[in-house]
């Protein structure tokens, strides 16, 4: 038993740490009423910019690599993120067309740099990825220790970290209930001095932000390169998690780590006595499945934000 | 013409116009010659008769996942689903074919109607939660286009083949390649699919426009209450939306499967096709008219940009990017009004 755990619990928080990251930019963005199926474009553009930033920089940054690139996919993803609040904050588009169209951009854009750059359709592996690590002292726990401190990846904690800070300025601080008040209600908020597309705006740009380190951490953890396929559907399973999560980062947090688990089951799962009998099938698709279910209210009730996907237009009712 | 029916033509055309020009600006700072670029692209869609039956065969899905994806949004739905219910339909298409054994005129037929059931049905499931539980559309299609994936490409494996990753060719009988137009376009593989394909744009324009069921589902899109109000079955209405907009992209999966392809291989991601049919969608103003238009548009844009790398040194993705700057150019319409509307206030 103890063998399982220890083989699966890293691995359920080494899949879920860039989901978490990635959900918890959703939240934000849907918090405060916009829409994102862009998710997985930022995620995309996230990956790319760390493993280029990775491979141009590790000689100089040696062992700092990894962690500089994720803070500049987090920025470039950031500003990314701007084109989708422009679109459907400014230009009142439909949120989840612009969401597509990031969708297509990033992928667009990543791929055809690479080929500029690297003059093939895939950069090279990086060399200064994540590595594996023991957290001393936790480590040395017995039996807790060697399930949950024992060849991990910090970033999985940061990522659980981050959804507690996500919980506390969303819950916690005037900033949050603004955002959370344009998301519900934006002309009550607005008629309480709120600036709506402003604190819209900020939304966006924080789940870029995310969704950038989210994209980097796959990148940088699990994928190790850069390709048309490198983020295939990690977006759209974190706005899965958003939903599943019922659009709380304590939530999203929760339905990453089991999609992160359901992952990990179908990756290792027919190594578990347990689990040798299921069909792998049926472990992939669990998360959306789910996540449809909690839709219709079989998983408790999934209720959106009530100006989610609404833009806002001053003066109309 | 009215003021309205001048800006639903001037914005699609502002839009491609704008990629475009985006498309060349990002050539000449990446150090190639744009007009070279858009000389290969257009050599490569129009270039001769192989490359405009590739085109045309490249546009024939365009078209359908466009119309399914318009369909929907005239019923307020937006069918983000298609993707998934283009690999159903493909799936259904080929399974059919390989499983039957039949004449031609019993075999195709149900090949093509059995890739219709199946787009309708994974569609039906989507349109049903909307109806009878008020769950939105978009994320449900999102998530049945990956269990669609992952569920056909586990039945290629384990159902169709013995753990190969592509199944066997289906049998002339079911195929819709043809002889004749392979011939005229020096073997292309452009087939009898576009026909369906325009058949049913027109089926999708009669609908809309000269059916009272057409009235219905306009009028449940423009306003849900009234609509109620005025005695039509909203529910219903958005269900039969939904399997009609399924029905058109399983089609688009039976024009790869029995078309161009014909056979099915497991995929390590979206075709892409239910995607890029919402740009089509969206940029022929979700009219019969306008999705053919644009769906052409597309399969040219796309099917030129095979010849960008050889021709010009241009990476393919270019067009991906000029595609995904278009949909944002359309759908942030907003502002090209506004700024049309600026422009005439001037010129007065």
């Amino acid at each position: 038993m103890l063998d399982i755990l220890q083989s699966i619990i890293p691995t359920a928080l080494f899949y879920s740490a860039p989901l978490i990251f990635t959900a918890l930019g959703g939240v934000f963005s849907e918090r405060s009423g916009v829409v994102n199926i862009g998710l997985e474009g930022l995620m995309v553009m996230g990956a790319f910019v760390g493993i280029v930033f990775n491979l141009t920089f590790s000689d100089v940054l040696g062992v700092w690599t990894p962690w500089i690139s994720i803070i500049v996919a987090m920025v470039v993803s950031a500003i990314f993120s701007i084109i989708h609040a422009v679109a459907s904050v400014s230009f009142h588009a439909s949120q989840v067309v612009s969401g597509v169209a990031i969708n297509m951009l990033a992928l667009g854009i990543g791929v055809y740099l690479t080929k500029q750059w690297y003059g093939k359709g895939q950069t090279d592996m990086v060399d200064q990825p994540f590595y594996t690590t023991n957290i001393p002292i936790l480590s040395d726990i017995p039996i807790i220790g060697s399930i949950f401190f024992e060849g991990i990846y910090i970033t999985s904690y940061i990522a659980i970290a981050f959804a507690f800070i996500a919980w506390f300025v969303l819950y916690r601080t005037p900033f949050g209930l603004r955002l959370r008040a344009v998301g519900e209600h934006p002309m009550a908020a607005d008629t309480n001095g709120i600036n709506v597309p402003r604190m819209r705006y900020i939304a966006v740009i924080l789940s870029g932000a995310l969704g950038g380190i989210g994209g980097s951490v796959f990148a940088l953890t699990i994928a190790s390169n850069f390709s048309h396929s490198t983020i295939v559907g990690q977006g759209f399973m974190a706005l899965a998690a958003v939903i599943f999560g019922k659009w709380h980062p304590l939530g999203a947090m929760g339905a990453a780590l089991f999609f992160g688990f359901a992952q990990s089951l179908s990756v290792i799962g027919s190594s578990i006595p347990l689990f040798e009998n299921v069909p792998q099938i049926f472990l992939l698709i669990a998360p959306y499945v789910l996540t449809i279910l909690a839709l219709a209210g079989f998983i408790g009730r999934a209720q959106a934000p009530k100006a989610n996907g609404v833009p806002y237009i001053k003066g109309s009712r | 013409m009215s003021q309205n029916k001048l800006f639903t033509v001037l914005v699609p055309i502002i839009s491609v116009f704008l990629g475009l020009l985006a498309g060349a600006i990002i050539m000449l700072v990446s150090g190639f010659n744009p007009i070279e670029g858009y000389t290969a692209l257009w050599n490569g869609a129009f270039g001769d008769s192989y490359t405009l039956g590739e085109t045309i065969r490249r546009s024939t899905p365009y078209i359908l996942t466009g119309l399914s994806i318009a369909f929907a949004f005239r019923t307020g739905l937006f069918n983000i689903g298609a993707e998934g219910q283009v690999i159903v339909g493909w799936l259904a298409a080929v399974w059919v074919g390989l499983a039957i054994d039949a004449p031609m005129y019993i075999h195709l037929p149900l090949a093509i109607i059995a890739a219709g059931i199946a787009g309708a049905l994974w569609a039906f499931i989507p349109g049903i939660l909307k109806a009878k539980l008020g769950v939105h559309e978009v994320i449900v299609t999102i998530m049945m286009n990956y269990i669609a994936l992952f569920v056909t490409n586990d039945i290629i494996r384990n159902v169709l083949t013995d753990r190969q990753t592509t199944t066997e060719a289906i049998p002339a009988s079911a195929s819709l390649a043809s002889d004749w137009l392979q011939s005229i376009t020096l073997y292309s593989r452009v087939h009898y699919g576009i026909l369906i394909a325009l058949f049913a744009a027109v089926i999708m324009w009669f609908i809309i426009q000269r059916t009272t069921i057409g009235y219905e589902l306009k009028s449940v899109g423009y306003n849900e209450h009234a609509s109620r109000y005025a005695g039509m079955n909203v529910s219903k209405n958005i269900v039969l939306s939904m399997v009609i907009a399924g029905t058109f992209a399983g089609l688009a999966g039976a024009m790869e499967g029995l078309g161009t392809y014909g056979t099915i291989s497991v995929m390590s991601g979206f075709p892409n096709m239910g995607f890029d049919g919402i740009a089509v969608a969206l940029l022929g103003a979700n009219t019969a008219l306008g999705v053919v238009l644009a769906a052409f548009l597309f399969g040219a844009l796309k099917e030129g940009a095979g010849e960008m790398p050889t021709g010009a040194g241009v990476p393919t993705e270019l067009v991906d990017i000029i595609i995904a700057l278009i949909i944002f150019f359309v759908a942030s319409s907003y502002i090209i009004r506004w700024i049309l509307l600026r422009f005439k206030k001037e010129g007065k």
